[in-house]
């Protein structure tokens, strides 16, 4: 269990700024030696199939999952591990399901950052871009149909995903319920390799709100204190009773698609710009000039993140591989109505 | 009293609506107005709150339920034709469907389809699209063809704890009707004997149903015995009593108002040819659609689709080997 990480989550209720910001800190900084981790794993063909990381994203990320409560909804992508973190799921779990052991959640069904829990409002994405918005939406409407006030629903996605019908149309139907979604767009610049003029035509993906009569928010995705502010009004106005909010954050991802791509399509003058500046890096000096926290406290935490990520990936790696034989190979819930049983 | 097909779909849900506080359902149109079929008629006034017009978004539609159905509701779906849904295709065949294996959380949501082919409607509006949602895992797809089953497979689809693809014939909408509603009925998965006989099994379902019923009515003035299958649920399959039936009668035809290539009626003769070859007296035989889009005008639709008469030629030609 990623006992540290999992016993300070913050349930966005933390009352100083400070602690909300070092926790949001620490996730950041689990979920960047996590994915090290696991690109390791994959380099050295432990790990099957892809591997997707969030480098340069995290600041993001962790912004969303701390503001979040454990009652709200939460909807990441492939590259939020820090938000899944602050969210509440143990490292354990994501490493599990890389490995495809049968003790994950996923049971070895499915893999990497396809993973979640459903019953705790934790949805696990599918992989096609744009699908998990109007989930959330149900999850919402229903709760409201309960009478549950309160609480929000987050999804991430990429300024690619902006381009699927299915964006379209999950956020006119959140818009046109009032249901408190916050989307939380990370504009990467690239969609896999396609730069955004191949993308998208508008000057801004936040006027899109404006069609869709919800509040925007445009953010320096890199910029750790101001993501958290903005993210973080941007959540107090959903469950507020706002309707939507549309968060835009430019930034750039410092890593390829997956640990296959190794991004050349990415400009070096682009990546030497401001928008290719490390979150970590101006989050760490955010904390040390606000004083916060000093050098010496963040390389203990940096020590105890490795250590309990290299203990939970020895724990896996003992753990037995899903058993074919043990399978039902049924997709239903209703068993008697399955077909192809032996 | 009599009630229709149509009806009975209403009622089946105004039913589920009153005995379970978790149902409500979602779809264009279906509140005030009542749904484009008056499916929904009344039902936003009886139950407030429960009854809500979606926006043009089969997509979302669909994955609203989702979400509603994690939450533990268990919504129904209308589309307001079964050639829409292609639209919220992903959400049904890779969101729903796959939820349950995936997570263990199961996803209890109806989606109806009113479906097939009525004259005039064309090429949008007239599809019968059930074998595509068949072939995923994790779906179940039902066709009644009574008033009886509709009734009473809507109100079993809402309280199956899975994806239910309910697939209502139009054609059959204001034509057929019953005495009154069922209080019992055949489960989930199981076909039905719609009529006796022992020279010949049409293997049906849904609409052609009727045609069958009809060609075998006819076939019996000529000293045929025609026994008749009415799958009712396609997904599961009842492959054993299309087998026994088979057993009894030797020959095999199956007729589907679908498209041709693949779909129910190859996989029943695939079914039967591959676990009991030994019971046929002759190659088993099948009868669909054309392989184009829906035609427009009924002279060209009413030979677009098996009917009665082609249902009956194909009978005799398989008689005769
Ligand atoms: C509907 C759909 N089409 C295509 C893909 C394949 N695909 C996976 S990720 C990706 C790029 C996504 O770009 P973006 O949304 O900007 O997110 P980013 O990877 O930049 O974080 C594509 C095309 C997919 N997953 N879903």
């Amino acid at each position: 269990m990623s006992q540290t990480v999992t016993e300070s989550h913050t349930d966005g209720q933390i009352g100083s700024a400070s602690d909300l910001h070092l926790a949001a800190f620490r996730f950041m900084l689990w979920a960047r030696l996590l994915d090290e981790k696991f690109a390791t794993l994959y380099r050295a063909g432990k790990i099957h199939g892809g591997v997707f990381l969030g480098r340069g994203q995290e600041a993001l990320s962790a912004a969303i999952g701390v503001h979040l409560n454990k009652t709200d909804v939460f909807a990441p992508l492939i590259r939020d591990a820090a938000g899944r973190l602050a969210f509440g799921e143990p490292i354990i779990d994501a490493v599990r399901t890389y490995m495809g052991s049968a003790l994950g959640p996923m049971r070895g069904r499915d893999g990497n950052v396809h993973r979640g829990k459903p019953q705790d409002g934790y949805l696990p994405m599918i992989s096609h871009l744009g699908a998990m918005i109007s989930v959330v939406n149900g999850v919402l409407f229903a709760r409201r149909m309960k009478g549950i006030k309160g609480i929000v629903g987050a999804a991430c996605l990429g300024e690619g995903a902006t381009s699927t019908g299915a964006f379209h149309e999950a956020l006119n139907q959140a818009a046109v319920e009032k249901l408190p979604l916050v989307l939380v767009v990370a504009n990467n610049q690239f969609s896999y390799s396609t730069p955004n003029d191949r993308q998208f035509a508008c000057a801004d993906l936040a006027h899109k709100a404006v069609g869709y009569g919800v509040e925007a928010h445009s953010v320096a995705g890199n910029d750790f204190a101001a993501c958290m502010e903005v993210v973080g009004r941007a959540v107090a106005r959903a469950r507020a009773g706002h309707g939507p909010q549309l968060v835009v954050a430019d930034l750039l991802r410092l890593c390829g698609h997956g640990e296959h791509d190794d991004a050349g399509y990415i400009p070096p003058d682009m990546k030497n710009s401001p928008l290719g500046r490390d979150c970590m890096k101006l989050a760490e000096e955010f904390l040390l000039k606000k004083k916060f926290t000093d050098a010496a406290q963040i390389a203990v935490w940096r020590s105890e993140a490795v250590r309990e990520i290299e203990d939970a990936v020895a724990q896996v790696q003992r753990e037995p591989a899903p058993d074919p034989f043990a399978e039902n190979w049924t997709a239903l819930a209703t068993e008697n109505l399955s077909e192809g049983r032996e | 009293m009599s009630i229709t097909y149509l009806e009975a779909i209403r009622e089946a849900q105004a039913h589920a609506l009153r005995d379970d506080p978790r149902v409500f359902i979602y779809g264009q149109d279906v509140g005030a107005f009542g749904g484009a079929f008056k499916a929904t008629k009344n039902l936003q006034k009886e139950f407030p709150g429960r009854v809500l017009d979606s926006p043009i978004s089969e997509d979302a539609m669909v994955g609203l339920a989702v979400g509603a159905a994690i939450e533990g509701m268990r919504p129904i779906i209308e589309m307001q034709f079964a050639d829409f849904s292609t639209v919220g295709f992903n959400q049904i065949v890779n969101q729903a469907s796959t939820l349950f294996w995936r997570t263990n959380v199961p996803c209890p949501i109806t989606v109806r389809l009113p479906f097939g082919g009525t004259s005039g409607s064309g090429p949008f509006h007239s599809q019968c699209i059930e074998a595509i949602y068949a072939h995923y895992p994790g779906l179940v797809v039902l066709t009644p063809a009574t008033v009886e089953d509709a009734y009473s497979m809507l109100l079993g689809a809402v309280a199956v704890n899975d994806p239910v693809i309910f697939c209502e014939h139009k054609f059959l909408y204001y034509h057929l009707k019953a005495e009154k509603l069922p209080s019992e009925a055949l489960p989930i998965g199981k076909a039905r004997i719609a009529r006796e006989g022992r020279d010949l099994t049409i293997v049906t379902y849904s609409a052609m149903v009727h045609e069958a019923l009809v060609a075998a009515t006819e076939l019996a003035t000529e000293g045929w015995e025609i026994e008749v299958v009415d799958l009712r649920s396609i997904k599961p399959l009842d492959t054993d009593t299309v087998m026994a039936s088979v057993a009894r009668t030797g020959r095999l035809l199956c007729v589907g108002e679908a498209w041709p290539w693949g779909g129910v009626t190859a996989e029943v003769i695939a079914r039967v040819t591959s676990e009991g070859y030994g019971l046929l007296d002759a190659p088993p035989q099948r009868l669909n659609a054309k392989d184009t889009p829906v035609p427009y005008h009924p002279n060209l639709w009413a030979a677009h689709r098996p009917t009665s008469r082609s249902v009956a030629a194909a009978a005799r030609n398989l008689l005769r080997t």
